[in-house]
C-alpha cells in the first residue's frame, strides 16, 4: 500500500494523470497544498477502484474551499497525514 | 517510527517549505524520531542566515534551528546545491575567496551521502518538492 501525495492544481492535468495511474488498489492519495483544488466537488477526481483520497485540512481552509469539498473526500490534520505515513508502506510526492 | 524529510522547495517560493516544517513538528509531536532534514535543490535557501521576511512572516530558516536544537535533530544542505546558489559556511567561503557566509546556526553542509544514508536507516523518507 502506498501513500500519494500530490500538491499541484487540477490545471496541472498531466501531473494528476501520471499520479491516477500510479495508483492501485489499497492506496490513498492525500491532496496537499496546491493539490487541494483537486478535492473540489466541481471536479470529480476520477479514482481508481480501491483508492481512497483525502485532502490536509490546513491547504482546504487557506483556500476557502471548506463548502466545495467532493463528498467522500475526508480532511486530514498534520497529525493525520503522519499517521498516513505510518498506515502505509511508502510514501511517493508527486509536484 | 523513524522518519526523514527531502525538502526541494525554497521559502517565500512555493508552500512546500513550510508544509515541510509542519509535517516535521507534527511528526516529534507525535513521539516519533526525525534522522534528517535534507535541503536540496532550492530548496538550500531555508538554510540561509541571512534570510529577512517581514516580521509579520514565518522565518523558517529560524524556526527550523529552534526545532533543531530542541530535538537534536540534524539538519543537512546540500554542499554542491548551497554554494552554486550562494550559501556558504565559513569553510566554503574561505576556499572560494568569498567575502563573507551565511549558512544558519544549527545546519550544516555536506553531500549526497547523506541522503542515501538517511534513506537507509529511515522507515519513511518524505519528499516535499517544488
Amino acid at each position: 500500500m502506498t501513500l500519494h501525495t500530490l500538491n499541484r492544481p487540477p490545471s496541472n492535468a498531466a501531473l494528476l494523470a501520471d499520479c491516477l495511474r500510479a495508483c492501485s488498489s489499497g492506496d490513498t492519495l492525500l491532496l496537499i497544498e496546491d493539490g487541494a483544488y483537486c478535492a473540489q466537488a466541481s471536479l470529480p477526481l476520477q479514482l481508481p477502484a480501491g483508492v481512497a483520497a483525502c485532502v490536509l485540512a490546513a491547504d482546504v481552509a487557506a483556500r476557502g474551499l471548506n463548502n466545495r469539498l467532493a463528498p467522500g473526500i475526508k480532511q486530514v490534520d498534520d497529525a493525520g497525514f503522519v499517521q498516513l505515513c505510518c498506515d502505509h508502506a511508502r510514501v511517493i510526492s508527486w509536484y | 517510527m523513524i522518519f526523514s524529510l527531502l525538502v526541494y522547495a525554497a521559502p517565500h517560493s512555493h508552500q512546500a517549505a513550510e508544509s515541510a516544517y509542519r509535517f516535521a513538528v507534527a511528526c516529534l509531536a507525535q513521539g516519533h524520531s526525525i534522522h534528517r532534514v535534507f535541503f536540496y535543490g532550492d530548496g538550500i535557501h531555508g538554510a540561509s542566515a541571512l534570510a529577512t521576511p517581514p516580521q509579520d512572516e514565518p522565518n523558517l530558516p529560524d524556526r527550523w534551528q529552534t526545532l533543531a536544537q530542541t530535538h537534536g535533530l540534524d539538519l543537512v544542505v546540500c554542499i554542491a546545491a548551497a554554494v552554486r546558489r550562494g550559501v556558504l559556511d565559513a569553510n566554503e567561503a574561505h576556499r572560494y575567496e568569498k567575502p563573507g557566509h551565511n549558512l544558519h546556526e544549527g545546519f550544516e553542509l555536506s553531500g549526497l551521502g547523506q541522503l542515501t544514508e538517511a534513506a537507509i536507516v529511515s522507515d519513511r523518507m518524505i519528499t516535499f518538492g517544488a
